[in-house]
């Protein structure tokens, strides 16, 4: 009976470790964290982009109207690919977009504006990477939907048109 | 005077070379312990993508802003969550995996035990 249930058992859990790998192959191995709704807009000083100025992130998102904040830099490639969809949603009144400049110099910055148009009403130079740290993104480009203080949406990697409607609808 | 001044100022030097050295080691654990999120399988420290590098600046910031290693950890886990940590912390999505090990111990010692007993009878 022994001799038995041994061969027997030994495959049951080959069947079983089997099937969990072959599950886990499916999984993407890449992790992304918990893309956290609704969490409060961090309280840190930031320096402005154009003024030089430090201010509180809270001062520059104190309006109600809802504000979308684009991290981005002139090196980064799919940067350029979203850059309509910025220039294209900076038409709704209702709107407001704030740039976070990633890891970038101030020149190469502007030549970018000034080649593809200046979406923004506000930018934050973060030269260093810090800020983008305070937001929980780990590269470029990031986008965060906020309302009331509150992070509503985060978009990871460039926004597309399907990103774009979804904003439009979030904001009517 | 002026031979006052410089012994003065060779005197202060070691102490403040130590705690640079201190903080140093202190980021080194710290991003040793870190996961980078670009490159994964890679500590912070190991890694040089622009992330790990901004994290590196951010953990020398908030070491100098005072705050403790387990206050670091839970200011990086409260914006990247438990996976940031190579040593995630004991709470309710991690409790099987601290336990299992212990179980396993436990449930082997007594197939163990009870074997030993079998065979002394």
């Amino acid at each position: 009976m022994k001799n038995k249930l041994l061969p027997f058992s030994i495959v049951f859990v080959f069947i079983i470790i089997f099937f969990i790998f072959y599950k886990g192959l499916q999984n993407t191995n890449i992790y992304t964290p918990d893309s956290k709704v609704s969490f409060e807009v961090p309280s840190v000083s930031v320096k402005l982009f154009n003024s030089n100025e430090i201010v509180n992130t809270l001062e520059i998102f104190n309006s109600d109207k809802f504000y979308l904040l684009n991290i981005w830099s002139s090196w980064c490639v799919p940067c350029k690919q979203e850059h309509s969809i910025l220039m294209e949603l900076t038409k709704n009144d209702n709107l407001k977009v704030i740039g976070i400049n990633y890891k970038d110099t101030k020149k190469n910055a502007n030549n970018f504006l000034k080649e593809l148009g200046n979406p923004y009403d506000n930018i934050i130079f973060d030269n260093k990477g810090t800020n983008a740290i305070e937001w929980g993104a780990y590269g470029v480009p990031e986008s965060f939907l906020i309302n009331k203080n509150r992070i509503i949406k985060k978009y990871i990697g460039p926004l597309s048109k399907g990103s774009m409607q979804e904003i439009k609808l979030f904001i009517k | 005077m002026k031979i006052l001044k410089l012994f003065l100022i060779i005197l202060f030097i070691p102490p403040i070379n130590i705690l640079k050295a201190d903080n140093e080691i202190l980021k080194n654990k710290i991003t040793k312990n870190l996961r980078c999120l670009i490159c994964q399988g890679q500590s912070v420290y190991d890694s040089d993508s622009e992330f790990a590098n901004s994290l590196k600046i951010a953990v020398d910031n908030k070491i100098n802003e005072g705050l403790s290693e387990r206050q670091i950890y839970s200011y990086f886990k409260s914006k990247y969550g438990d996976w940031i940590l190579y040593d995630p912390s004991f709470n309710k999505n991690t409790y099987f995996l601290w336990l299992l090990p212990l179980l396993i111990f436990f449930i082997g010692g007594a197939i163990i035990f009870n074997k030993f007993l079998k065979k002394s009878k």
